[in-house]
């Protein structure tokens, strides 16, 4: 094989593999792969014009209720956060069939109040469960409404209804401090 | 002629390494797009509590960072839960001045699609949390999310 004296002379890759390798590992140490997720929550605006007195009856409310030792009463009654979910559908979904729970679901309200002692564990899954019926009375209805998921709807007008159908008042209880001014 | 000659037969032939760039600039790239930068350090522990509702946040530069948990180093810290703000740690009063800085950052339009990510250890109590949360209602940075890990629900 006679080689031509003005060839470009072939590069030694060798190294390639070592440069490589260098960069594989920065990556690996410089970089995470979890992506973030979350509950999302809208908190409500600060205003220092206090809540008009409640008019709503006591029937549309779902009172949820966490102590410090991270007890659960809901409407009164002692209960474990995982039967929190369907209780919170059964509020929702009545329609004035059982006199405690809400009369219609557009007016149906789920009041959050915690204690300060009560584990940030605790709460979120408190959420998480109230968040779930929420989602799950609104999957349902748009299912026998429009045969897809609520969060499969592309129409704005749809997700519209189901939201007016079964809008989220998750309201939480402006947090008192016992015993300070 | 020897009848032992040195090498030939017995020396198998040499890998060919010349793949071997390919592969490794293959698994590069796949970190590179699977993986985001680390771009905080940690002071406190946060071990996220497990939610079946969680949503993917949205753009990661839509995103502001609250940390909330025991320190990492008790015997220099204590195990009080402290709260972290960038690389440092900070008081529940310095959340306004912090979000009000972060804002004058960005464009006027994107503040509104601004979220504040909390990343709450499990073990922290709901005081510390409601405080962060009123400090932010006084910013008016209304969306929050608190950050969790999925979990699957079983049923």
């Amino acid at each position: 094989m006679a080689r031509k004296g003005r060839g470009i002379p072939e590069i030694n890759a060798g190294s390639m593999a070592d440069i490589a390798f260098l960069l594989l590992v920065f990556f690996l140490v410089t970089t995470t792969m979890d992506i973030p997720t979350g509950l999302q929550v809208a908190l409500p605006p600060l205003t220092d014009v206090p809540p008009p007195d409640s008019k709503q009856k006591q029937r549309e409310v779902l009172e949820v209720l966490v102590n410090s030792a991270d007890q659960l009463l809901v409407e009164k009654e002692i209960l474990t956060v995982d039967k929190l979910k369907d209780k919170t559908k059964r509020h929702l979904t009545n329609e004035g069939k059982d006199p405690t729970l809400s009369s219609t679901s557009t007016k149906a309200i789920v009041s959050l109040k915690n204690d300060r002692g009560t584990s940030y564990d605790m709460y979120v899954q408190v959420y998480n469960e109230l968040t779930a019926a929420y989602n799950e009375v609104r999957d349902e209805y748009s299912m026998s409404r429009f045969g897809v998921e609520y969060g499969k709807l592309r129409k704005e007008s749809e997700i519209e209804e189901v939201k007016k159908k079964y809008p989220k008042k998750l309201s939480e209880a402006e947090p008192v401090s016992i015993g300070k001014k | 002629m020897s009848k032992f000659k040195k090498g030939k037969g017995k020396e198998s032939a040499p890998i060919n390494t010349s793949a071997l760039p390919d592969i490794v600039f293959m698994l590069l790239f796949f970190f590179m797009v699977a993986t985001k930068m680390r771009d905080k350090e940690m002071m406190v522990k946060t071990q996220l509590p497990q939610a079946t509702e969680v949503e993917k946040l949205e753009k990661k530069s839509r995103l502001y960072y609250i940390f909330c948990g025991p320190p990492l180093k008790p015997e220099v810290y204590g195990t009080t839960p402290r709260i972290q703000l960038d690389d440092a740690f900070a008081t529940v009063d310095d959340i306004q001045q912090f979000i009000t800085l972060q804002n004058s950052k960005k464009d006027e339009d994107e503040v509104k699609y601004m979220t504040t990510s909390l990343k709450a250890d499990k073990t922290v109590k709901m005081g510390i949390i409601t405080d962060i949360k009123q400090e932010l209602r006084k910013v008016n940075a209304l969306k929050l999310s608190y950050t969790a890990a999925k979990e699957l629900r079983e049923d």
